[in-house]
C-alpha cells in the first residue's frame, strides 16, 4: 500500500512538472536561465533564491520540480525492483526512469540549442509519456487493481470497449503532439477567432501555422467524438463497474474544460495561466484514458501476487507455478 | 504480460519518434575574427552626404508604463517603452537609417572600439543602434541583478549568454550584415534592442529631434532605408555629386 501511494505522489507530481513546464512555455521564459546544467554558473541546487525574478522564476522552478521527479522516479524503480513480484511492473519503474532521464537531457538540449522546435516538440511529448508511465505504475500497485476489481463479479472482457479505449488513447496523445507542435511553433493563435476560423468555419488563407492550427481544432473534435463514443459504451454495457464508470464521468468532464481552456487561450491571446493549465488539463485526459483502457484491459492481465518478489521467488523456487505465474504476469 | 509488453512497445515507439525529431539543432559556425584592416576607399576631396529627418504622421500610440514587478530590483515607476517615441513636432527617434545599395564592391574598414551596449535600469543602451560587421560589441551589466543576453539573428551567429553580476561585461561580433538584429532578455521581458549590422560605416539612428547624418559618401546614386521597429521601413533613391549634400525625408504614419 505505501509503494501505491508513493507511486501515485510521483504520478501527481508529474501533472505539477507538466504545469510548471507549461508555464515555462506560457511565460516565454525557456532561455532565461542560458547555461544548464547550472544555472548562471551555480549549481543548480545552491542558485540563490533572490536570483529567482522575472522569466528564471519559472524555469529554474521547472528545474528543480524535474529534479525532484526524477528522483522519485528513481527510488521508485529500485523499490518496485526490490519489492515488486511482476517482472513486467519492475521493468515499467526502470523505462519511468530512462524516461525521466532522456526527458531531463532533451530539456537541457533544447535550452543549450536555443528551443529547436524539434526538440521542445519531443521534450513535450515524452514528458506525456513520463506522465503515462508513472500513471501506469501508480495504477497496477493499487489495491483495486491487484484486486481485480471483484467485489462487482469478475472484471469484464469486452473486446470492443478495449479497442475502442486504445483508439481514443492514441488520439488523445496524437492530439498532445499537435498541441505540443502548434505551441513550439508559435501557432497559438495563428487563427485568432473562436469557434470561427477568420469568421469562416474553415480558414479562407493558409499557411503552416493555420494548418497545424487548424489541425489541433479538428483534433479537439476528434478526440471529443471518440470520448463519447467509448464512455457511451462504459454507460451503455458497464455502468455497475464503478472502475470504468468512475474515469469515464471524470474524462467528459476533463473534456468539456479543456475545450473551454482551449477556447480561453486564443480569446485571452494566450494568457499564461489559462495556457498551462490548457496544458496540464490535456495530459489528465490522457492519462484518464489510459486508466479507462488498462481497467478495461484489467481482465487480460495476469493476477497480481498479493506477497512480496521474495515470497513469489521462493514459490517459483518450490514448484508452485501458479505464484511464479503471477511474477511473470 | 501480453499488455505489458505492448506498454513496453508504445514507449520506445515514442522515444524513437522523440529521437528521429531531435535530427535539428542548431548548426552554428564560428565566429570568425573581424576582416583585415584596409584603407579607406573613399577620397575625402569628393566625398558628399546624405542628410534628413524621419517624421511620424498621425496620433502616435503613447509610450506605456512598464511594469517592473517581477524583479524587484528593476523596478522604476517612471520607466516606459521606447519602441514609439515622437517629439511634439512629429521628430521619430529610434530609426535606424543605413545606405542599402549602391556602394558596390567598396570595402571600408572596421573600426576596432567597442561599441557598448548597456542594461541599466533593466533597459538596453541604446535601444536602437548601428555597427559595422566585424566591430565588436561590448555588453555591459550596470544593474544589480541579472540579465541574459539573448541575441536571435537570422543570418549572423544567435547566441544566449548570462550575466549575474554587476559589471559583468562580454564581447560579441556579428560577421555579416544584416538589419536588423534583436535583443532581448528572456528574464526581463520588457527588455529588447535592435542592431543593425551593416558592411559599411554610412548608418545613423535618429535622435530626438529626428535627424540624420550620412557623411563622407563617394559621389553615386544610392538606395538609403529608414527602419523602425513597430513602422517597418521606407526607402529612397538618392544621387549625389562631388562634395554634394543631399536631404531626404522619411515619414511614416500609424
Amino acid at each position: 500500500m505505501l509503494l501505491h501511494l508513493f507511486a501515485l505522489l510521483t504520478a501527481v507530481s508529474t501533472a505539477v512538472l507538466i504545469f510548471a513546464g507549461g508555464l515555462v512555455t506560457s511565460t516565454g521564459s525557456g532561455l532565461s536561465v542560458p547555461d544548464w546544467p547550472n544555472s548562471y554558473g551555480w549549481f543548480m541546487f545552491t542558485f540563490p533564491i533572490e536570483n529567482w525574478v522575472g522569466g528564471i522564476f519559472y524555469e529554474h522552478s521547472h528545474r528543480l520540480i524535474a529534479s525532484t521527479v526524477g528522483f522519485l522516479i528513481l527510488v521508485l524503480a529500485f523499490w518496485l525492483w526490490r519489492v515488486e513480484p511482476r517482472r513486467w511492473v519492475r521493468r515499467l519503474g526502470f523505462i519511468a526512469l530512462g524516461a525521466v532521464i532522456t526527458q531531463g537531457v532533451l530539456g537541457g538540449i533544447t535550452v543549450l540549442w536555443y528551443l529547436p522546435d524539434a526538440i521542445s516538440i519531443a521534450h513535450a511529448s515524452l514528458a506525456e509519456i513520463v506522465f503515462c508511465l508513472t500513471t501506469t505504475i501508480a495504477l497496477v500497485t493499487s489495491p483495486g487493481w491487484r484486486s481485480r476489481y471483484a467485489r462487482r463479479g469478475p472484471a469484464p472482457d469486452d473486446h470492443t470497449l478495449q479497442r475502442l479505449a486504445r483508439i481514443t488513447l492514441a488520439t488523445v496523445y496524437l492530439q498532445i503532439v499537435v498541441g505540443a507542435t502548434m505551441r513550439h511553433t508559435d501557432a497559438g493563435l495563428a487563427i485568432p477567432d473562436f469557434p470561427w476560423m477568420f469568421g469562416h468555419l474553415i480558414p479562407d488563407h493558409w499557411d503552416p501555422k493555420i494548418a497545424v492550427h487548424f489541425a489541433h481544432r479538428v483534433g479537439a473534435l476528434c478526440v471529443t467524438a471518440m470520448l463519447l463514443v467509448t464512455t457511451s459504451r462504459v454507460f451503455a454495457r458497464h455502468r455497475q463497474r464503478l472502475e470504468l464508470l468512475r474515469p469515464s464521468v471524470v474524462l467528459l468532464v476533463l473534456v468539456t474544460l479543456q475545450i473551454t481552456l482551449g477556447a480561453m487561450t486564443v480569446l485571452s491571446r494566450k494568457e499564461y495561466i489559462i495556457n498551462s493549465l490548457h496544458v496540464v488539463t490535456g495530459a489528465s485526459v490522457l492519462v484518464t484514458t489510459l486508466i479507462l483502457t488498462l481497467r478495461a484491459h484489467r481482465a487480460r492481465f495476469g493476477d497480481a501476487p498479493a506477497g512480496s518478489l521474495a515470497d513469489a521467488r521462493m514459490a517459483a523456487g518450490h514448484g508452485h507455478s501458479g505464484a511464479a505465474a503471477g511474477a511473470r504476469a | 504480460m501480453k499488455i505489458g509488453s505492448s506498454i513496453l512497445a508504445l514507449f520506445v515507439a515514442s522515444v524513437a519518434l522523440a529521437a528521429a525529431a531531435c535530427g535539428g539543432g542548431n548548426d552554428k559556425s564560428a565566429t570568425s575574427a573581424p576582416a583585415a584592416p584596409v584603407t579607406n576607399p573613399v577620397d575625402p576631396a569628393t566625398a558628399g552626404a546624405v542628410t534628413g529627418k524621419v517624421t511620424f504622421m498621425g496620433t502616435p500610440p503613447p509610450a506605456e508604463p512598464i511594469k517592473m514587478s517581477s524583479d524587484p530590483r528593476c523596478v522604476n515607476p517612471d520607466a516606459k517603452t521606447e519602441t514609439v517615441m515622437v517629439a511634439s513636432d512629429g521628430s521619430l527617434q529610434n530609426v535606424f537609417v543605413y545606405v542599402k545599395d549602391g556602394l558596390g564592391n567598396l570595402k571600408f574598414p572596421v573600426p576596432t572600439a567597442a561599441l557598448v551596449l548597456d542594461q541599466k535600469g533593466c533597459q538596453y543602451r541604446p535601444h536602437v543602434f548601428g555597427v559595422q560587421a566585424g566591430q565588436p560589441i561590448e555588453i555591459l551589466n550596470s544593474d544589480m541583478t541579472l540579465h541574459n543576453i539573448h541575441a536571435w539573428p537570422q543570418t549572423n551567429q544567435e547566441f544566449n549568454m548570462g550575466q549575474s553580476l554587476q559589471g559583468m561585461k562580454d564581447t560579441h561580433v556579428f560577421t555579416t550584415q544584416e538589419v536588423m538584429v534583436p535583443f532581448r532578455c528572456d528574464v526581463h521581458k520588457w527588455m529588447n534592442s535592435f542592431v543593425g549590422v551593416v558592411a559599411h560605416p554610412f548608418f545613423a539612428v535618429t535622435g530626438a529631434d529626428g535627424a540624420f547624418e550620412l557623411k563622407g559618401l563617394p559621389p553615386g546614386t544610392y538606395t538609403v532605408e529608414a527602419w523602425h521597429e513597430k513602422f517597418g521601413t521606407k526607402t529612397a533613391s538618392v544621387t549625389i555629386g562631388a562634395k554634394e549634400s543631399k536631404d531626404v525625408a522619411f515619414t511614416f504614419s500609424g
